[in-house]
């Protein structure tokens, strides 16, 4: 089984935000980053496909150059090669900009399975795998939480809303949306950092971007909706006092 | 002309559906009401009580069940009909799945998780909600968007008598790729934490397994109920029938305690309506900030053994 995952490099979530001088776009210059965490949970699917099924497992970027470091961590984990689609304006790019250079990265590849993490922690479209899926022309499936191969179908467990799952199966080639949760983690080994350093990774040119998207004209912190009543002072102290207006203020304790 | 595309699951609507068409109502442009389904007359017959221009029905036995292709294959044939500028949807999960294929499909751009409608065009967060973006559709025209649960009430819906038409729309089930099975649910929830008074709920900042025991003692010191945000019943610390947020249960105790939760909008939306809700996060910019009624902004390795010990003196 031929399998490529796609992943984005997003800033940490530990990193202080802020928002560059024409509120278009965060200030990246000194941040620092990672690889989307849904995206984890798509690798480590991948892996465990593989391990199961034999075959392969590519890995599929499409982000500036600074992305090589998280294309080198997917191959540290065990994925044994990556095509990066490299342009700078693909870190900002809308959904269908980024799903047509993933398409132009796996077109070529003949594979049978296509897993992209459920959204990312920047933008958080919820786009780009379904937008994919549409442009390679094979069958998708969301918010997945197990997988199970049966020659040349798959049958997978979609996440509903409220406690729901439904399993749903459908031939391959098809792509699969993963949701977090799936698996637990594994996380790269000094023998899998040292042999991913002599993986290929294949560049490709990004397709020419299509001309008008949507596009970010203000990006600003959210006004506060609600007065909170912030409590200052040493912990000892505040712990007090919000247990004393929990007491008397608000009567829930 | 704005489409709303409602939603249903064994002819009962979706309720986010109604937020939808209160958010295409709030624009002043006329609103259409689609709905899907094979003998959906009894869902037709509720929106039609909406202050709507019509609802159109598009019943086929192809969509029966509900699946991506059916759902594309159904919407394309409606709006190359109907030509609406604008297509609305609620940011559900059957949205994610079938909305951005068919967007592609009609080569329009698709703005998703909508929280305001402005002249030029929405208001979505971004980076787990600590932003917010404006975001400008462009010289693109007709469009798709889809809201976030919440973000708009039902009960703002103008009422209304909306005629009720069939759609012309024929679906070829030989061309949907996805046999789904019927939904179910797992083994009964353990714990029903929509019943619990109180409750402490623990998110990424609790950072080991080993420190849950922590905020359970917390929990224990105010009679609450024990909960997660999503990571942590990702990564097993805690069991998944203890996860609050819109893949797990909804709750709305007298008093909810999050504990380095950031508060993303799968969490906060199983959790908002709580009577009184407390946030500690060393993070002062946290969104749980946005709805906490009380905030401490600090180490909760700190702040949480200082609360067992006010509670217990």
């Amino acid at each position: 089984m031929k399998i490529a995952v796609c992943i984005k490099q997003v800033v940490t979530r530990e990193w202080q935000l802020r928002v560059n001088d024409q509120h278009t776009w965060i200030r990246d210059q000194d941040a620092s980053f990672e690889l989307n965490e849904p995206d984890a949970y798509a690798l480590e699917e991948g892996l465990r496909l593989k391990e199961k099924h034999g075959g392969e497992v590519v890995v599929c970027c499409a982000g500036p150059a600074r992305a090589t470091q998280v294309i080198r961590e997917a191959l540290a984990r065990g994925a044994d090669r990556a095509v990066h689609v490299e342009s700078d304006a693909l870190a900002t790019a809308d959904a269908s900009a980024v799903a047509d250079a993933l398409a132009a990265a796996i077109r070529d590849e003949q594979v049978d399975l296509v897993l992209t993490g459920l959204q990312s922690d920047d933008q958080g479209f919820g786009q780009v795998g379904v937008v994919l899926a549409e442009t390679l022309g094979i069958p998708h499936a969301t918010i997945i939480m197990a997988i199970e191969k049966a020659d040349a179908t798959l049958r997978v467990k979609r996440e509903l809303e409220g406690g729901w799952f439904q399993w749903v199966t459908l031939p391959m080639p098809a792509l699969l949306t993963i949701q977090s949760g799936i698996n637990q983690l594994r996380y790269a080994t000094l023998k899998g950092i040292m042999a991913a350093k002599k993986k290929e990774i294949r560049k490709v040119a990004p397709p020419a971007p299509p001309s008008s998207g949507p596009r970010i004209t203000r990006l600003y912190f959210p006004e506060k909706g609600k007065q909170t009543q912030l409590i200052a002072g040493t912990p000892a102290e505040a712990a007090r006092e919000l247990v004393k207006r929990l007491r008397e203020e608000a009567r829930a304790l | 002309m704005i489409l709303v595309i409602a939603e249903q699951r064994d002819g009962r609507l979706n309720r986010a559906s109604l937020e939808t068409i209160a958010a295409a109502q709030s624009t002043g442009d006329t609103v259409r009401i689609a709905i899907l389904g094979s003998g959906v007359d009894g869902v037709a017959g509720e929106l039609g009580k909406a202050d709507a221009a019509e609802v159109i029905v598009v019943d086929d036995p192809a969509l029966k069940e509900y699946t991506a292709d059916g759902w594309v294959l159904a919407l394309e044939q409606l709006i190359a009909a109907e030509k609406p500028d604008r297509v609305f949807l609620a940011h559900t999960y059957q949205t994610r799945d079938f909305a951005p294929a068919l967007a592609a499909r009609l080569k329009r751009p698709l703005v998703t998780d909508c929280i305001a409608v402005t002249g030029g065009g929405y208001v979505r967060p971004m980076f787990q909600g600590k932003l917010q973006a404006e975001v400008a559709v462009g010289d693109a025209g007709a469009h798709l968007a889809t809201f976030q649960i919440g973000a708009f009430r039902a009960d703002q819906m103008k009422a209304g008598r909306a005629p009720i038409r069939r759609a012309a729309v024929a679906v070829d089930g030989s061309k949907i790729r996805q046999q789904p099975d019927a939904p179910f649910k797992e083994a009964r929830q353990a714990v029903d934490l929509s019943q619990a008074e109180r409750i402490v709920a623990v998110g990424r900042g609790i950072k080991g397994q080993e420190h849950i025991e922590l905020a359970q003692k917390l929990a224990q010191a105010m009679g609450a109920e024990l909960a997660a945000s999503r990571p942590i019943c990702d990564a097993g610390w805690l069991p998944m029938d203890r996860q609050i947020g819109s893949s797990g249960q909804t709750v709305a105790p007298k008093l909810y305690v999050a504990l380095g939760i950031s508060g993303a909008i799968q969490h906060l939306v199983g959790m908002k309506g709580s009577r009184t809700i407390v946030a500690v996060n060393k993070d002062g910019e946290a969104p749980i900030f946005e709805i906490a009624d009380y905030g401490i902004v600090g180490d909760l390795f700190e702040v949480v053994p200082a609360l067992i010990a006010a509670l217990n003196g």
